[in-house]
């Protein structure tokens, strides 16, 4: 343990009460206005769900040019740890930290079910003690949730073996391109995740605990 | 100056909405409508004209994903 | 037409307005009184009806008159809620009529200084082959979903029916939660003289601009596409700027009163304030922050613009609750003050254009009495979708396929049932939501209920049914139930046949809750709820919170391979009123009667049951009987079943085709170990048991007759909603 957390919180975050209860599982955990340019001495930020400034223009747009991004930019390039869970993903992608975009899911509604995920072989700190192929239950639940990058983006994801989830067979919520349900950026800090692991932390609100396990695996790196 | 910003997905990539109105079209009884795209329109007015270029392509579209093109509507 | 008549007010109610002011009234003050005297705002219809509820109970914290009601869950914390309509907006516009109806709601509750936590929504179309049903109910699940996934508030729970006569006139009732810290929740009474009224939130526009009088308590007619314009729309970014200034402005303790702005907007928000605290108040129009420079000042005092707050604000504190309000990028702007006078005073500038006294503009409006008559009949149509002649299997198809019973997934799929992370059973699971309450160290569990058909057959026994429904729901995850809200949707009451309705309903509400021993902490009355065709259903819809001690047993549906099944309680199956019935075409007029005491004994048997342990899964017979609700369990948990009704059916001396699909208040299935199961009886609780869970089949026994179904296709008749709605 001994990880300290830091949430971004946007105006129109939703998700990140959710998210700050599940850091503070795996360490001590503290919100960060998205005024702030300092994000204090945090060892790992999680940039959470919800619709940061009603996701209008386009989802996550307007939320990358805050402080707080500025500074959480600086922060992954020196190699520190980066979570984007849903629209947090998307405000990474907008800034630039991970590939491709995010666009409207593909039967154009807003979907929260149950799905399982593939692990895998990213070398990511959020993938630790997670093995390649393992299945993950976690909920989804957005409505601009499909990945997309050009093809040859989509190969050297590949390769560079960037591509931390995908939606187990027939469980793709959005129409993703290779059932692609996170990514990570080329060093592997930065980590983009369409479903809530913070949702599943605890098997008594009626879904899994799987998701804890990637906030947890952060402490096994710090270690 | 004033300005007007048209902003369409790229070509090639999903346009799921633009799809769900083109399915719709022929039971409306309007046939042979096709390649129907959404996009969105901006329209600002502007002081320096030379930034234009830039404000589309950080903030106003994705390059990624999004097409623009520049009108110039009037002086402002 | 003269201009009064134009706004809804009768000939006799403009010459008391003219008696009272000692003067005809101005344009701004006209149209003041038609909003605030019309049926949205006055409750004149309905409210001598209304005082036969219960309202008081050791728990309650908060009752009627406030912006919601609340009740206490102990170690200092309170639970808000409270249900609203906004039917005739959604009727007109779907989309931005419910999503606006769910900001509504939210606001009534941030209101009191509540944080919101739950949304559940009661929704009525026409039936689901008619493409404007379709169209609305897309609409309205689009814009629920839209508004609370975007302000991140959890939608858990709720209800949708399909029943012809709301084809013209849907009804979206949305009902919101919220837990506040018992001593920081604030009243809606304005107070101090001198203190500063500030309105806070988004900018005031033309939207909705008549919509209490002019919608809210008109017949919709061929007209609905003409009033679109006064639609308004709804902004879930700004709604969740204004709520969490709003939550901080009142744990800092900077506000003396908070009222949000619903329909009828500043003028009701501005008089009820004052009303409440028995001061005057004056508003200038001037310093409203428009989002049209050309508003007149009638405009302006019953725009219904969304996401506004009205607050009261010592002087010296202004500046400091301006600094909040812009930290969280929302408006903010004085625009008015408490005063002495008893008075309402509209300024422009240095201009007065408005002058009433408060009593009047509020509680002016003369109360009327109703000319009930019970009709001779059924009022409603009847259409037969299956003949008498089909097997029992594919009866029990039928019924679970039918929009009515069949799993409303396709529905709760598009909205967000997990933020917040309080939610423990999430949709589908369980018969009531369940939401963890850590800081007050408990859960609470929340319902909606209203079967508008069985109302129509019978206003006073379906609305006591209603009210035990939704008590049979809370009880199954083990809930003691602790406050009522409801929401009553009713024809045009100035009817004598739709005022037996509401009459009748409203007696049965009042009953079923004293015989409960539950207050009826706050509600909302929609009435003119017509169309071309005549009324709606009478609708009454009910919402109830109550606590859970222990979350972690609150039973689901889902019952295991091996456990025993039984059914508890006074359960008499009857087919009147029933869904089979309904497809049948052979629905008519009356219900039996029923013992609420012994139901309520029942009721209580069943959340001891949850709450020990000795009831794995408990699950109340509804809509389409005890088939459906066995058929239900097993779909739910992919286990099937072999059990056998006739001991039901020889205990209540009913037909095979009764005890399968009759329907009635007071029935449970549950499952858990047999020897488990048995204690529960003997406690002057009726306890059969009725067979074993297993299998991959779904077979039920009556004497002679069986049903004997794949799981599997009784799991695609019940998930056939979404191919239906899309159609």
């Amino acid at each position: 343990m001994g990880v300290t957390w830091g949430v971004l919180q946007f105006p129109g975050s939703c998700d990140e009460r959710d998210a700050l209860n599940a850091c503070s599982l795996a360490g001590d955990a503290q919100l960060v206005w998205h005024d702030d340019r300092d994000l204090g001495g945090i060892d790992a930020v999680v940039v959470p769900g919800g619709f940061s400034y009603g996701d209008y223009l386009r989802a996550g747009a307007i939320a990358q040019f805050s402080p707080a991004m500025g500074a959480v930019a600086e922060f992954a390039a020196a190699g520190g740890p980066v979570l984007g869970i849903c629209n947090g993903f998307q405000v990474l992608c907008e800034a630039g930290l991970l590939p491709g975009a995010l666009l409207a899911n593909e039967n154009l509604r807003f979907n929260c079910l149950q799905v399982d995920l593939i692990a895998g072989d990213s070398d990511s700190p959020f993938m630790r003690g997670i093995e390649n192929g393992e299945r993950l239950s976690i909920p989804a639940k957005h409505q601009t949730g499909r990945f997309f990058a050009p093809e040859e983006t989509l190969d050297r994801l590949e390769a560079n073996r960037q591509i931390a989830f995908r939606y187990a067979p027939g469980q793709n919520p959005n129409g993703s391109l290779r059932d692609i349900a996170g990514v990570t950026n080329e060093t592997g800090n930065v980590l983009g995740l369409m479903p809530h692991p913070e949702h599943a932390v605890d098997i008594g609100a009626g879904g899994s605990a799987d998701g804890l396990r990637l906030f947890a695996a952060l402490g096994m790196v710090a270690a | 100056m004033k300005a007007r910003i048209l902003i369409r997905p790229k070509e090639g990539i999903l346009d799921a909405q633009g799809k769900a109105v083109e399915r719709a079209l022929p039971a409306l009884g309007f046939e042979g409508v096709g390649r129907v795209h959404i996009g969105r329109l901006v329209e600002l007015e502007i002081e320096n004209a030379d930034q234009l270029e830039s404000l589309c392509e950080k903030l106003l579209a994705n390059p990624l994903i999004e097409d623009y093109e520049i009108e110039q509507i009037g002086e402002s | 037409m003269s201009k009064h008549v134009e706004l809804g007010l009768t000939d006799s109610e403009y010459a008391l307005i003219c008696e009272q002011l000692g003067r005809e009234p101005n344009g701004v003050e006209l149209a003041m009184f038609s909003l605030l005297w019309s049926e949205h705002c006055s409750y004149k219809h309905s409210k001598k009806l209304l005082s036969a509820l219960p309202t008081e109970g050791e728990r309650v914290v908060m009752g009627p008159g406030e912006n919601a009601g609340a009740v206490d869950i102990g170690n200092g914390y309170a639970i808000a809620f409270k249900v609203e309509s906004h039917n005739h907006p959604s009727a007109v516009e779907p989309f931005e009529g419910a999503a606006t109806g769910v900001g509504g709601i939210l606001r009534d509750v941030f209101a009191l200084g509540a944080r919101p936590i739950a949304i559940l929504d009661s929704l009525r179309f026409g039936e689901i082959d008619s493409a404007r049903s379709r169209y609305l109910l897309d609409g309205a699940v689009r814009g629920i979903g839209h508004y609370g996934n975007s302000i991140g508030v959890a939608t858990v729970g709720g209800e949708i029916y399909f029943e012809a006569p709301y084809e013209q006139n849907c009804l979206v009732n949305a009902m919101c939660v919220g837990v506040a810290q018992t001593n920081d929740m604030v009243r809606a009474a304005a107070a101090g003289i001198g203190n500063q009224v500030v309105l806070m939130g988004a900018s005031t526009g033309r939207d909705g601009i008549g919509g209490a009088s002019v919608l809210a308590s008109a017949e919709l007619g061929d007209a609905g596409d003409s009033k679109r314009p006064t639609v308004q729309i709804g902004d879930p970014f700004e709604e969740s700027k204004v709520l969490e200034c709003c939550l901080e402005l009142l744990e800092l303790g900077l506000l003396v009163s908070l009222q949000d702005l619903g329909a009828a907007g500043l003028t009701s928000s501005a008089a009820e304030m004052a009303s409440a605290g028995d001061v005057g108040i004056d508003i200038d129009v001037a310093r409203v922050p428009l989002r049209e420079a050309d508003m007149e000042p009638f405009e302006i005092m019953v725009s219904e613009s969304q996401e506004r707050m009205l607050a009261v604000v010592e002087p010296e504190i202004v500046s400091e609750v301006l600094r909040i309000c812009e930290k969280w990028q929302t408006g903010s702007a004085v625009i008015g003050e408490v005063t002495d006078n008893g008075r309402i005073r509209i300024l422009k500038g240095g201009d007065v254009v408005g002058d009433m006294p408060i009593g009047v503009l509020v509680d002016g409006c003369p109360l009327y009495d109703l000319d009930p008559a019970q009709p001779s009949g059924w009022i409603y149509g009847n259409r037969a979708e299956i003949s008498d002649e089909i097997s029992a299997d594919e009866t029990l198809l039928a019924l679970l396929g039918s929009p009515n019973i069949a799993s409303k997934r396709w529905a709760y799929e598009q909205y967000d049932s997990m933020v917040g992370s309080r939610t423990n059973r999430r949709p589908g699971s369980a018969d009531a939501a369940v939401l963890s309450i850590p800081e007050a160290d408990t859960a609470i569990a929340v319902a909606i209920d209203g079967n508008g058909r069985r109302v129509a057959c019978d206003p006073y026994t379906g609305t006591v049914e209603a009210t035990l429904e939704c008590a049979a729901n809370l009880a199954c995850v083990g809930a003691e139930p602790l406050g009522v809200t409801n929401c009553l949707n009713f024809g045009n009451p100035e009817k004598p046949t739709q005022a037996w309705q509401l009459t009748k309903a409203v007696t049965g509400l009042a009953d079923a809750c004293t015989a409960l021993g539950l207050p009826v902490v706050g509600g909302n009355v929609s009435l003119y709820n017509e169309g071309a065709d005549g009324p709606i259903y009478p609708t009454p819809v009910i919402g109830m919170v109550g606590e859970v001690p222990d979350p972690g047993r609150a039973a689901g549906i889902a019952w295991k391979d091996g456990d025993s099944i039984a059914l508890v309680g006074p359960f008499d199956p009857s087919p009147a009123g029933s869904e089979l019935e309904k497809l049948r075409g052979r629905l008519g007029p009356g219900l039996p009667d029923h013992d609420i005491g012994a139901i309520g004994e029942a009721l209580i048997a069943i959340r001891e049951a949850v709450r020990s342990g000795l009831a794995k899964t408990a699950h109340d017979i509804s809509d389409g009987g005890a088939a459906c609700a066995l058929a239900e369990c097993a779909i739910a948990s992919d286990v099937g079943c072999n059990v056998d009704l006739s001991t039901l059916a020889s205990l209540r001396d009913c037909s095979p085709a009764d005890a399968l699909f009759g329907e009635g208040p007071g029935g449970f299935v549950i499952a858990g170990d047999r020897s488990e199961l048995e204690r529960i009886g003997g406690h002057g609780v009726e306890m059969i048991l009725l067979g074993t869970a297993t299998g991959k089949e779904v077979v039920i026994k009556v004497g002679e007759q069986k049903i004997d179904l794949l799981l599997a296709e009784a799991s695609q008749a019940w998930d056939s909603l979404a191919q239906r709605a899309e159609d």
